[in-house]
């Protein structure tokens, strides 16, 4: 039995894509066969984000009016053989394709994959309705702001009145070294704000960026962002899997800056 | 009570909680600031039939409370501060 899980944020720019790209090479890592379908169709990007831009003939606009076969649309990975991506089209808009047609296309892929991954455009208009309308599964991703963690929580009022009954977060973008000076929200303000089960957290990282310029998803490969995604997959595999520990990234001037902030908060105190 | 306690400033962290907080009842009960403002005038002429009351310095605002079925086992409450100035009988 396949889960369809749909990637939303309501805010742009939070790291959908990212997820969505990451999440489906990790569990295709794990031998499982993923199909990683872009729902933003007009401003498709998962398809650089996974490499696999020069590749693209057919798109899912072309599958749902029927100019070419289901097979012929899905583009098979560079690197993991269970793992394929079906673009959106790039030269259509939103509105071209409706929930029921989503829905149509998501069952007849249901046989075939374990996991069919959609990243959600942003916005909450008909590409979002279209990207939700099949799903199992949501995971909201957002970062530790006050204007994401605002438009999480629209998303997550839609998503449960589409009865979208199983919705995870993903924090993404935590910086340690501002929870440490009080200057970021910590986890457990979001969660506490949210109030939704946490399914995974994202350090800020680098490498997220040089993945992304290498069209390489980071999962599995040693860094702290690659790190966490393989966690988030091992979790939606239903694993147990520990939180990671981000304060262990202290160096000596950390705690001595930090003892002396404590320090002066004591005598404020 | 230190001197340094003046100083002490609202970390970023609180300051975006405290926001949030406000920020998402009202964007949850979807009620906009121009609806705050009938409800307001509404009950104010509802009071003002019984008693007299300070408009000017009434406060209504939506916020939480515990133990609720909501998403957070809150749910919202609507609050209300009239000052009385005159009680009629």
């Amino acid at each position: 039995m396949s889960e369809v899980i749909v990637v939303t944020s309501g805010k742009g720019g939070v790291g959908k894509t990212t997820t969505s790209a990451n999440v489906g090479t990790g569990l295709a890592e794990m031998g499982k066969s993923v199909v990683l379908i872009d729902a933003d169709i007009g401003l498709r990007n998962l398809d650089v984000v996974m490499g696999l831009e020069n590749r693209i003939v057919y798109n899912l606009v072309d599958v749902i009016e029927g100019n070419c076969r289901l097979k012929q649309a899905l583009i098979k990975d560079k690197r993991h053989a269970g793992l394929y991506l079906m673009p959106a089209a790039q030269t259509r808009d939103k509105n071209c394709i409706t929930p029921e047609q989503m829905i149509k296309l998501i069952d007849s892929l249901r046989e075939q994959f374990d996991y069919i991954i959609l990243d959600c455009p942003a916005g909450i208009e008909q590409g979002f309705q279209n990207a939700i309308a099949g799903a199992d599964h949501a995971v909201v991703v957002t970062t530790p702001e006050v204007s994401a963690i605002r438009d999480a929580d629209r998303i997550i009022g839609l998503l449960e009145a589409n009865e979208i009954r199983k919705i995870d977060l993903v924090i993404n973008r935590l910086r340690h070294d501002l929870i440490r000076r009080g200057e970021m929200m910590t986890v457990d303000d979001v969660l506490d704000i949210l109030g939704l089960p946490l399914l995974g957290v994202v350090p800020d990282d680098e490498n997220v960026v040089i993945a992304t310029n290498q069209g390489e998803p980071l999962v599995g490969k040693g860094s702290m962002a690659g790190q966490a995604f393989y966690n988030i997959c091992r979790r939606l595999a239903g694993k147990e899997v520990p939180f990671m520990d981000f304060s262990k990234n202290v160096t000596i001037w950390t705690r001595v800056s930090g003892l002396f902030r404590k320090s002066l908060q004591e005598e404020r105190a | 009570m230190s001197i340094l306690n003046i100083f002490r400033r609202k970390t970023s962290r609180q300051i975006a909680k405290d926001r949030l907080k406000i920020l998402l009842i009202s964007d949850r009960v979807n009620c906009s600031p121009e609806m705050m403002e009938l409800i307001k005038n509404d009950i104010a002429e509802v009071i003002s039939k019984y008693m007299k009351i300070d408009t000017s310095n009434m406060d209504i605002q939506i916020s939480k409370t515990a133990g609720g079925t909501g998403r957070n086992g809150k749910v919202p409450v609507l609050y209300a501060n009239i000052p009385i100035l005159d009680l009629r009988n």
